[in-house]
């Protein structure tokens, strides 16, 4: 009998500032500027505001439904500050950090949330070619590994970034995604934000796999795991991953492991599958917690200018609630304008129907 | 004369778009080397190229998918899926994304893309590679649904599919893909989608079809008009959107309409088609209208397809009934 090993794969795990906010490893050349990483804390504090306010407005009735970004804002904000302009972001719907980044409008976010179409328009003409919203969980990767593939036959030095949840590397469309992507060598980084739960269900309800990382070995594909509450190690991952996506060197897989600390939506309750004292555990690994401390030990931060940033925060989040609560519901007719690029004549009659 | 069966004519108009629009590109599964199973894209990666023509896994909802993240780049993405029974793979893409991405992105970003795949009955083929579930497709809001069925019409709607600006779906009836040749110059003549066309003209009763039940329809017409019976035959063409106007012409004129598809009766396009005549066209008819539909069952394995399958046998009976109303 022939019995011999023939292939081997392991997967790292990569942390730079653990949950007290002090220094494990060496800070990559980008955050060797402390301005920089105070560009990066600001960022996420800006979107725990508005994620604060959004839940605020659902209470109260002026959103709908609306899914919370808390405790993911180091993952999404590490990504998008990584990125080029001209890469291609497709998000899933806990990506507010990066869109705020990239020039998507907060009021835009509301709107999308608050039932409106022109949430998806994106009038920043910096996010043209980025993706909305996308509800119906793992479509999204399908969509990225198309636009790489366009990237790739147009021989442009640009890549695509992908976030997925934990529970959508259940999903065929995720091994779908990574086998195409490996098979065509494309430039895209997918980014798992591993949130440890899908509403009701934990991470091991999901798989038995030991990281979802490894299941990018099946693809082909660099795989690696970071802690997605350090936005120092998450943003230098993505950074790699993205420079080796330009020099067309394929594409890469990042499980970035952090925790939902909150509800799945304001329509779910959390407190009805899992213990409090999972949470409040997980409070201790907060990715803004642990940045404020490191800027703080090294002298960049203090409180005063705490306050000050979060009086700002919430001057920039309520002039865009204004905006937000002020923009006027689209006429009903709308609902035929988008549909065709031109109306079909077979449609002409019901759209007349529509009462002005 | 460039005489071309169906296959042929697909064939011909990909090879001309991708010419005509660096933009076009190709991709599916077995579409390289292979030229497809059915040979639509034969010769096409020797002539154009790996990048062009593109050989993708064994993924439906892939190769879905992936059009839609090219046509939001700006390419011409289209897509073969092998048979129509391997379509539903890709119709989460389809609905959730495809048809509605230009709406809910306010027209930022579009989805000008083709899905190309054989459909229908007859040919005496494995189970799952039968099926004619257009009207599925035809519910879709923000998708075209186009048929054809000659050669001429394969060239010309292909054409005008591939130049759309929206998603089309693309159903090839397999069984006339080799029925007949045609003479189809390579002019890069592309025909209106959206439209019904009358491809025989008559007084006395209006039989409405689409792709391979088309020929079996005009077999009956012939037949018809042996008898003294001038019946009109619309060929929809375009099942979605449906431009009942073209048939309500029509039926205003003759007074009665029998559909025929080979589809499953039950919410059948010809369902539609039906309740529009009810609505619009009650005072001119003289005779109830008529569906002649594959029965409310699973498609059955080949040995009973024809059993199955409308033909101008069936559509005779009906016609009769229908004159001997009024």
């Amino acid at each position: 009998m022939v019995n011999k090993v023939v292939a081997e794969f392991s997967i790292s795990y990569s942390q730079i500032l653990d949950q007290n906010g002090t220094l494990v490893d060496v800070l990559p050349a980008f955050a060797q500027d402390p301005a920089e990483l105070i560009k990066l804390y600001k960022h996420m504090v800006l979107t725990r505001v508005f994620d604060t306010k959004a839940i605020a407005l659902q209470r109260t009735g002026k959103l709908g439904t609306y899914p919370s970004t808390l405790g993911q804002e180091a993952i999404s904000t590490a990504a998008a500050s990584a990125m080029h302009d001209d890469d291609v972001l497709c998000p899933y719907y806990r990506e507010n950090a990066a869109f705020f980044w990239r020039g998507v409008s907060m009021e835009e976010i509301l709107l999308y949330w608050g039932g409106s179409e022109l949430g998806s328009k994106f009038h920043n003409p910096a996010v043209k070619q980025d993706f909305p919203i996308c509800v119906p969980i793992s479509s999204q990767n399908l969509h990225a590994v198309g636009v790489a593939l366009a990237i790739k036959l147009r021989q442009q030095q640009r890549a695509v970034v992908v976030f997925l949840g934990d529970g959508a590397t259940s999903r065929g469309d995720f091994y779908e995604a990574i086998n195409f992507a490996g098979v065509q060598n494309l430039p895209i980084v997918f980014i798992i934000n591993n949130n440890q739960w899908a509403i009701s269900v934990p991470l091991e309800a999901q798989t038995s796999a030991q990281t979802l990382a490894q299941k990018g070995i099946a693809a082909g594909m660099t795989n690696l795991q970071v802690d997605g509450n350090d936005i120092i190690v998450t943003r230098q991952a993505v950074q790699t991953a993205l420079q080796k996506a330009y020099a067309g060197q394929g594409p890469t897989l990042i499980e970035a492991i952090t925790y939902r600390l909150c509800d799945h939506t304001t329509a779910d309750d959390a407190r009805r599958y899992r213990q409090e004292a999972e949470v409040t555990a997980a409070q201790g690994k907060d990715p803004i917690l642990r940045l404020r401390k490191y800027l703080e030990n090294i002298q960049q931060w203090d409180s005063t200018k705490e306050d000050n940033w979060q009086a700002e925060c919430s001057n920039i989040v309520n002039a865009s609630v204004e905006r937000y609560l002020a923009t006027p519901v689209q006429p009903a007719t709308s609902m035929f304008d988008y549909l065709y690029a031109e109306l079909p004549r077979a449609l002409k009659s019901q759209r007349d129907m529509v009462p002005q | 004369m460039n005489e071309i069966n169906l296959i042929e004519a697909v064939n011909q108009a990909l090879d001309y778009e991708l010419t005509a629009d660096p933009n076009v590109v190709v991709f599916g599964e077995d579409v390289g080397i292979d030229g497809g199973v059915f040979r639509a894209t034969v010769g096409l990666v020797q002539k154009f190229g790996k990048n062009r023509i593109i050989d993708t896994p064994l993924a439906e909802n892939l190769i879905a998918g992936i059009s839609i993240g090219l046509a939001a780049q700006g390419l011409k993405p289209v897509a073969e899926f092998q048979f129509m029974g391997f379509l539903y793979a890709g119709l989460d893409q389809i609905i959730s994304h495809a048809s509605r991405m230009r709406n809910r992105t306010r027209g930022r970003i579009t989805c000008p893309l083709v899905m190309r795949t054989p459909y229908g009955g007859g040919i005496h083929a494995p189970e799952h590679h039968s099926e004619s579930t257009e009207a599925l497709l035809a519910h879709i809001p923000g998708v075209r649904v186009v048929v054809p069925s000659s050669p001429a019409m394969a060239y010309g709607l292909l054409l005008a599919s591939i130049r759309d600006p929206d998603p089309v779906i693309f159903l090839e009836p397999t069984k006339i893909y080799r029925l007949m040749k045609q003479d189809v110059p390579n002019d890069g003549a592309a025909l209106p989608l959206d439209v019904c066309f009358v491809q025989r003209t008559g007084s006395d009763i209006t039989l409405v079809a689409w792709g391979t039940m088309l020929h079996e329809t005009l077999k009956a017409a012939d037949e018809l008009a042996e008898q003294g019976i001038q019946a009109e035959v619309i060929d929809v063409a375009t099942i979605k959107p449906l431009d009942m106007e073209t048939i309500i012409n029509s039926v205003t004129k003759t007074g009665r309409c029998v559909i025929v598809h080979e589809a499953a009766r039950n919410c059948g396009v010809g369902a539609e088609i039906a309740a529009n005549l009810a609505e619009f066209c009650l005072t001119s008819l003289l005779a109830p209208v008529k569906r002649v539909t594959g029965y409310d069952t699973i498609m059955p394995l080949y040995q009973l397809e024809e059993q199955y399958l409308p033909n101008a046998s069936k559509i005779l009976t009906a016609v009769r009934e229908v004159m001997e109303y009024a």
